[in-house]
């Protein structure tokens, strides 16, 4: 499972990386959202890989081992609402610089 | 600090916060009222900060627990003289450009004054809390509402450099959540006085991903607070903004340099164990190369807000350095300096507008801009503006300018000079456990980068400024608000106040950096901080 998870977690940072350098406005922001992705699940990932193990407190009895580790979730959830409202702001930036400059170039003109 | 008075650790936060989302609910249209309430709102914060700096001199921290949960598991906002003395100086800054922008600025855009209460809120969180996650979401509250300054005014320039400006910095937040998870995954707290207890007891596999988290935490820091090669954003962001926007980002800079002078003693400490003095080489010279930098920009620089832009770099980069070194007595002449910069560069983004406004054809969109909106400043400008003769709104400039330029370049009388002098005096004379021979060679490079600043500075403002008042020679006398002027000449006079109570202005800088440098009264005051009993809190 580590594996498979630290595959897709490369993958999707080396993708949203590259998609950050890339000219085009459009290309930035999917970039933007695919690093986000990648970041969310690695913060999920520091709380150590489980399953079946619910975060939050079903009863008093049984140990805390028996559960899962809940502040990494409660990050990501964060993580993940912040990062939607900037990536939301960044569409708008996005279309009113494409209003102004009449291109999607990051830099406002083609070079 | 007991009773209610324990409560106002947390007003610099809920007060604008309430104050924003108050000033969300009234629609364009009532320009007067929202300036009011903004207004209101941000002297009371003033008022509160200066509260707060005298609790935080005589107390000792004060530490707000959130939901009354103790230490390491809650949220607490910790008080000392570092984050008080933080606070004091965004409640200036944000006093003054907001009354600068009551002139024209606040109505070229909509939701100017919910921002600027939002903007106020993340700054003062970023300096309170003591939770390293808390203090991302208080950094993305900040930046969020910078995102929708910068774009204030509107106009190609600003959209083009604010697209720059979120991407760069949605980036950075990337980094910081990459650090923060990682010293999570290693130590199993978020917040900082438990670190500070758990860091010396790691040792391996376990220092070393410690180290790489925080490093890539520091990364975030260091893109905000435009440390070479990280600060290339600065550039074209802080000339866009809108001057009053300009001045209160002075303040935005400052916050990574908070938490890196606040974070670096703290975790990485000479109680650190294995992990002792981690990254202070590369912030001192990352630090030296910035001024390097900012040197070389000053003098390449022909317009006034680049070279304003580049001064923060500059500063950025002393404080830095003075970081990397953490020596007490490098450290308060840092902090002195901080305050003193802080202010100056303020004012100068204000100033240069003003200045500006009589030659530039920018200034012309603005009011075309203005008008657009349906805002009609002009008329009301000439009815105001009657007593200002001519030639006393240039001399007034003028004695202005040269006042900025004493500052930034570092000469008596100003508090620009007390400040250098004090950084120079420390550096000639190092007390710290550091004090060996190969640590000269390195001060030696500061003093000369710092006298190098100045001299640059001092060449480049003087060419500006012969030609902004002297070389016209049917100079256009700009029209000018006493309101605007105001701000500028407060921050300036109180550049001086700094310079002429420099005995306990400097004795509560050495103390600060004291405790900053020994952080073990921090860490035991936040982990024993007490809980309010069940009967007190349901009285309450």
């Amino acid at each position: 499972m580590a594996l498979l998870l630290a595959t897709c977690i490369g993958i999707l940072a080396g993708s949203g990386v590259w998609l950050l350098l890339r000219p085009r406005t459009f290309q930035v922001v999917i970039g933007l959202s695919l690093c986000a992705l990648a970041v969310n699940l690695f913060i999920f990932s520091m709380g150590r890989l489980r399953s079946g193990a619910p975060p939050v407190l079903a009863s008093t009895s049984g140990t805390l081992a028996d559960y899962a580790d809940p502040v990494p979730q409660a990050l990501v959830l964060t993580a993940i609402v912040i990062g939607f409202a900037t990536t939301a702001l960044l569409l708008v930036v996005l279309l009113a610089a494409r209003g102004l400059t009449g291109t999607d170039h990051v830099d406002g003109q083609e070079r | 600090m007991a009773g209610w008075a324990h409560h106002l650790i947390i007003a610099p936060v809920v007060l604008p916060l309430v104050a924003g989302a108050l000033l969300a609910v009234y629609d364009e249209r009532r320009q007067f009222l929202k300036g009011l309430i903004n207004l209101l709102s941000t002297l009371a914060n003033l008022a509160i900060a200066i509260l707060l700096l005298q609790a935080a001199d005589t107390n000792a921290p004060g530490v707000y627990l959130l939901g009354n949960w103790p230490a390491p598991f809650g949220i607490v906002l910790v008080l000392d003289r570092l984050s008080a003395m933080m606070i004091l100086l965004t409640a200036v800054l944000a006093t003054a450009s907001l009354i600068f922008s009551m002139a024209r600025w606040h109505t070229v855009g909509h939701h100017f004054h919910t921002l600027f209460q939002f903007l106020v809120m993340g700054v003062n969180g970023a300096f309170l809390t003591g939770d390293l996650f808390n203090l991302f979401v208080f950094f993305e509250v900040m930046l969020a509402s910078s995102y929708g300054l910068l774009l204030h005014g509107s106009g190609p320039r600003r959209v083009q450099a604010s697209l720059h400006y979120v991407v760069v910095n949605l980036t950075a937040a990337f980094f910081f959540l990459i650090g923060v998870a990682l010293i999570y995954g290693v130590t199993g707290t978020l917040n900082m006085a438990d670190l500070a207890t758990r860091i010396p007891t790691l040792t391996g596999e376990s220092r070393i991903l410690l180290e790489v988290g925080a490093g890539i935490l520091a990364t975030a820091f260091l893109v905000k607070a435009a440390m070479w090669p990280l600060g290339f954003w600065l550039l074209s962001a802080y000339p866009a903004a809108v001057p009053p926007v300009a001045a209160i980002f002075a303040i935005l800079s400052k916050v990574g340099l908070y938490v890196l002078l606040r974070g670096r003693p703290l975790l990485f400490g000479s109680d650190a164990g294995e992990a002792a003095g981690y990254g202070a080489t590369l912030l001192f010279a990352g630090g030296l190369a910035t001024i390097a930098f900012g040197i070389l920009g000053v003098l390449a620089s022909q317009a006034m807000a680049r070279i304003a832009s580049f001064s923060l770099m500059i500063s950025s980069g002393t404080v830095l350095a003075a970081i990397g070194l953490s020596d007490a007595q490098v450290t308060s002449g840092a902090l002195f300096y901080l305050a003193s910069s802080t202010l100056t560069i303020s004012a100068f983004f204000l100033l240069i507008e003003l200045i500006e406004r009589g030659q530039n054809p920018g200034a012309d969109l603005i009011a075309v801009t203005a008008e657009a909106i349906g805002a009609e400043p002009d008329e009301e400008d000439a009815a105001t503006e009657g007593g200002m003769g001519a030639p006393g709104t240039l001399a007034l400039l003028g004695a202005c300018f040269v006042a900025c330029a004493l500052l930034l370049v570092g000469l008596p009388p100003l508090s620009g000079f007390v400040a250098k002098l004090a950084l120079i005096a420390a550096l000639f004379a190092p007390a710290g456990e550091g004090a060996t021979a190969g640590l000269a060679a390195a001060n030696w490079a500061f003093i000369v980068l710092l006298l190098l600043a100045g001299v640059a500075t001092l060449m480049t403002l003087s060419r500006v400024g012969i030609r902004a008042f002297w070389a016209p020679v049917d100079a256009v006398v700009p029209r000018i608000l006493a309101v605007e002027v105001a701000p500028v000449a407060g921050l300036l006079l109180l550049t001086l106040v700094l310079a002429v109570k420099g005995g306990p202005v400097m004795q509560y800088m050495d103390e600060t950096a004291r405790s900053v440098l020994a952080p073990s009264s921090y860490v035991e005051d936040v982990l024993s901080a007490p809980r309010v009993p069940p009967a007190r809190a349901g009285a309450q």
